[in-house]
């Protein structure tokens, strides 16, 4: 009991993200279609930006845009900033990028599958074994 | 941060992930792939990071499903398991 007070419950968010990537991981490991390992492929990614993500989450906090009020003549805004009012942008800037990466692998490896099937006919890993087995050494 | 929304999006992410990758029809698993990103897209705008949150909703539920149905129509559909 003292376990999920401590370790389940206030950090609940980590261990989906934890459950997710697994979910990934098995997929990208166990499935037979390739179509399906890039699926899990995407969901493994997506589970670490989500961990990534949610480190620079604050209790209360806003989104990361300052408010401008600028005077004539004064160089900065009126109000001193605070920073515990804004949520911590670095993550988001650095998971950005790995989002964009994400999808150019995403989108190199489903083309890569299509040249796989146009070669061999079939999206099936097994059965893309057999054949090159079958074929005389190479 | 609402902890309340934040369960129920973790949660259907969870499920809608099963599902992406249990469902035979891969037309199917890709669309609901997409499903997945908007999720994550909306549970990113929850979370105060906006711009990821429209990054998401452009690049990975736009392009990334539609390149995966692109890939779908131009090889087989059916998937053994």
């Amino acid at each position: 009991m003292e376990f999920f007070e401590q370790l389940i419950i206030p950090k609940f968010n980590y261990w989906i993200y934890v459950i997710l990537m697994m979910i990934g991981m098995r997929a990208m490991i166990a499935k037979n279609n390739l179509v399906k390992k890039l699926i899990g492929m995407a969901i493994f990614q997506t589970a670490i930006i989500l961990f990534y993500v949610s480190i620079g989450v604050k209790e209360g906090a806003n989104i990361p845009i300052l408010d401008h009020h600028m005077m004539p003549g004064e160089i900065h805004g009126g109000d001193p900033v605070v920073v515990a009012e804004f949520a911590n942008p670095l993550p988001h800037v650095l998971m950005l990028t790995a989002i964009v990466v994400g999808v150019a692998t995403l989108g190199l490896a489903l083309a890569m599958s299509q040249k796989i099937y146009r070669a061999y006919g079939t999206l099936e890993e097994d059965d893309i074994l057999s054949q090159i087995k079958l074929e005389p050494n190479d | 941060m609402i902890p309340a929304f934040d369960i129920i999006l973790l949660v259907f992410l969870v499920v809608t992930s099963v599902i992406a990758l249990r469902v035979r029809d891969l037309l199917a698993a890709s669309m609901v792939f997409g499903i997945y990103s908007f999720l994550i897209c909306l549970l990113w705008a929850e979370m105060t990071a906006v711009d990821v949150a429209f990054t998401e909703a452009a690049v990975g539920a736009g392009v990334s499903t539609v390149i995966m149905v692109a890939t779908v129509y131009q090889t087989a559909r059916r998937s053994k398991d």
